[in-house]
């Protein structure tokens, strides 16, 4: 048997091939949407106007400008009201307070991305161990665990956001992050039941491979099953489930702050610069143009890129586009 | 056939395999961090099983003795005795084949042997399994986990779903050498290597990286041979190593199973439905039925002088060189009974032309037959009976 393997290694040994791995296979096919990747591109200028866009911009989201206001209203000949976009030095205008409203937005832009990121490591903290748990040992922790999850999923998700921000908004954790943390670790608490029952659904299916069985031959243990066998192949409609739950966390943030829970003034969060808004939808609709565009733009590109991860991490799509 | 006498044991010490205990070591390999050291040792049975883990040399009389093993599922229409009173045993370094059809306990058997049996709804319900001194049905779960892999390699049947698709092969070799050998990293990636070439893929180590997806199921099924022997185990389980590959491929690794349990003195066990392979590979052969061991004794003497209609029937139905053009395979009419509350009776009796009234009330105990060693469970081949 060795001689015959050494003849055969000789010729072989000449060529090298580069290892193409899974997830470069994927990524390659995410390349080949085009939605996905203006989705990517949008979402990478998001987070990146919410990281830097603050530091570069020339006026302070909380400044008010009221010289400039003063300015505006003489040259007019009116009385005091919000600079429209375009006009002066302010590029979207300000509001009636005279704050740059470009600089508001990109706070706004913190705000939703923080809470993109926040809630979904409560998702991933929250709502992977409690599937992974309740597929891995099945029956009565299973039934309990889901019973749970099933509880939390028929309760109404505003009404547990709004109470728990309202009965903690006094205390240490309420102040947190200006009134942000209750609502991000709300929506968080909400959100994991999605990705209990993903994962629990695909580690139900994965459990019974024979993969796994063969990794107990050799000994692993029950953990590392868990965490290096079986969570890995459930990976792909995890990222997914991952990417398309931001929208949605991104769109309560924004819904809690134009009804006044969350972010409280000074900060703009794109859901509150809506609500102040509103009061000069007639005579300044920039004032929530702007902020109401800006959570479209984010909610359509996430949804696109996750739409386009789907697709490119279904291995049954595999090869096909 | 036949493959005389096997070096015993002593062959183990001059593997080239052999890993140097003390430079490679990683006291804290973090991701590998419950060493086998690290696991509770609380029972008896579990002490015995530390000092047996320390060496590779033999600690009691056979590599391993089943006695008596009865393995049971719950279903729905009532207990399926899936093993039932099943006993042997099995020298160092000895290959022993479980022939039999689909369904009469050869792969439950084995995943008894390793604990491996799905519980919920199976259960091992009684016996002995005493692997080189140890009763391994005495340990508790985690002392078990340190057997497995260490001491004894399970190669499964379909090498396309046993291998994981999101990991390297690599790690999946280097897995079990971390986990039982304290390896480090890099020292485990390097014994990958030479395990992957000692299994006959070409430029073992840049294929580490890859994917099991870009091996043929020949080359994984080598892969699965690599991690079942990665730590040297005293005993391979091939539960029917070959039935997912084509012909040509089986020879192949067949040969590399046989080469490399010589190489390294381990023993096998190797479940087949396939007589002609385990007339190839092995030194004895249990014979199963309705979850029985209904004749048990040395290849030459099975194929010889089956004792047991059951066994002839398998016999005949190996496809001869010298058989007429057209002529019909033979074949065991009938199917195996249903293994819910089985009777007294022989369980092959519905099917055995030979069969009596006395096969019918009472079912035969195994019984010798005139080689030393040969057993079969059948009245009419008792000393004294119908069948000559």
């Amino acid at each position: 048997m060795a001689n015959r393997t050494q003849t055969l290694e000789a010729p072989a040994a000449a060529t090298t091939r580069k290892s193409a791995s899974l997830w470069g296979d994927a990524f390659r096919r995410l390349l080949k949407n085009r939605l996905a990747v203006l989705g990517g591109i949008i979402v990478g200028f998001l987070l990146l106007v919410a990281i830097f866009g603050p530091m570069i911009t020339p006026f302070d989201y909380r400044a008010q400008d009221l010289a400039g206001l003063a300015q505006f209203a003489a040259d007019r000949h009116t009385t005091s009201q919000p600079i429209p976009p375009f006009v002066t030095g302010h590029f979207l205008g300000t509001d009636n307070l005279g704050r740059d409203l470009l600089s508001r937005l990109m706070d706004g832009a913190r705000i939703s991305m923080t809470v993109a990121l926040v809630v979904q490591v409560v998702v991933i903290f929250i709502g992977v161990p409690v599937g992974a748990a309740a597929a891995w040992f099945g029956g009565r922790v299973d039934t309990l665990l889901m019973r749970f999850t099933d509880i939390i999923y028929a309760f109404p998700d505003l009404l547990f956001i709004i109470l728990l921000s309202v009965a903690l908004r006094e205390t240490f954790v309420g102040r947190a992050l200006d009134g942000l943390f209750v609502v991000f670790f709300a929506i968080g608490l909400t959100a994991w039941v999605g990705m209990a029952r993903l994962v629990r659904g695909q580690l139900l299916s994965l459990k019974e491979t024979e993969f796994v069985e063969a990794a107990q031959a050799i000994g692993v243990s029950d953990f590392k099953i868990i965490t290096r066998h079986l969570l890995p192949n459930a990976s792909g409609p995890m990222i997914v489930a991952i990417t398309l739950g931001i929208p949605g966390a991104i769109l309560a943030e924004a819904t809690l702050a134009f009804i006044g829970i969350g972010a409280q003034e000074p900060r703009a969060s794109w859901g509150s610069l809506v609500a102040q808004g509103q009061a000069y939808l007639r005579s300044e609709p920039h004032l929530v143009i702007f902020p109401a565009l800006a959570v479209a733009i984010a909610l359509i590109s996430f949804t696109f890129l996750g739409d386009g991860l789907r697709d490119a991490l279904d291995p049954k799509l595999k090869g096909k586009q | 056939m036949g493959c005389g006498t096997r070096s015993i044991r002593s062959s183990r010490g001059s593997s080239n395999l052999t890993v140097k205990d003390d430079q490679s070591r990683a006291p804290g390999d973090p991701e590998f961090a419950e060493l086998p050291e690290d696991v509770q040792i609380s029972t008896e049975e579990g002490r015995k099983l530390a000092t047996l883990l320390r060496d590779d040399r033999p600690h009691a009389r056979k590599l391993l003795e089943v006695r008596n093993l009865s393995t049971q599922f719950n279903t729905r229409e009532g207990v399926v005795h899936a093993v039932d009173d099943v006993s042997f045993e099995l020298d160092y370094g000895e290959t022993l084949g479980i022939v039999g059809e689909s369904g009469c306990g050869k792969s439950v058997t084995a995943l008894s042997l390793t604990r491996l049996v799905p519980n919920p709804p199976g259960k091992i319900a009684s016996g002995e399994i005493i692997f080189d001194g140890v009763d391994l049905l005495k340990l508790t779960s985690n002392e078990m986990r340190l057997l497995r892999g260490k001491k004894i390699g399970f190669i499964f049947q379909d090498p396309m779903t046993s291998l994981n698709p999101t990991l390297p092969i690599g790690y999946q070799i280097a897995e079990s050498a971390r986990l039982h050998m304290g390896l480090s990293r890099s020292a485990a990636d390097d014994r990958a290597a030479e395990l992957l070439s000692k299994v006959g893929i070409p430029r073992a180590k840049d294929r580490l990286s890859d994917y099991p997806h870009q091996f043929s199921g020949g080359m994984r099924q080598r892969v699965m041979i690599a991690i079942a022997l990665a730590c040297d185990p005293m005993l391979l389980l091939a539960d029917e190593p070959t039935t997912a590959l084509d012909v040509t491929i089986q020879a192949q690794i067949l040969d590399l199973i046989r080469s490399l349990s010589e190489e390294f003195g381990t023993a096998v066990i190797l479940i087949t439905h396939d007589l002609g392979i385990a007339a190839g590979m092995c030194n004895r052969i249990n014979v199963m039925y309705a979850g029985r061991i209904v004749e048990t004794g040395k290849v030459d003497d099975i194929f010889e002088s089956p004792q047991m209609p059951y066994a002839w029937g398998l016999l005949d139905s190996l496809p001869r060189l010298d058989e007429v053009k057209g002529a019909r395979l033979r074949t065991i009419e009938g199917l195996p009974p249903d293994l819910i509350e089985p009777g007294p009776e022989c369980r092959f009796s519905p099917r055995c032309q030979y069969a009596r009234d006395v096969c019918r009330e009472q079912g035969p105990e195994l019984s010798a037959r005139a080689e030393e060693g040969h057993l079969a469970r059948c009245f009419g081949t008792e000393p004294g009976g119908w069948i000559q």
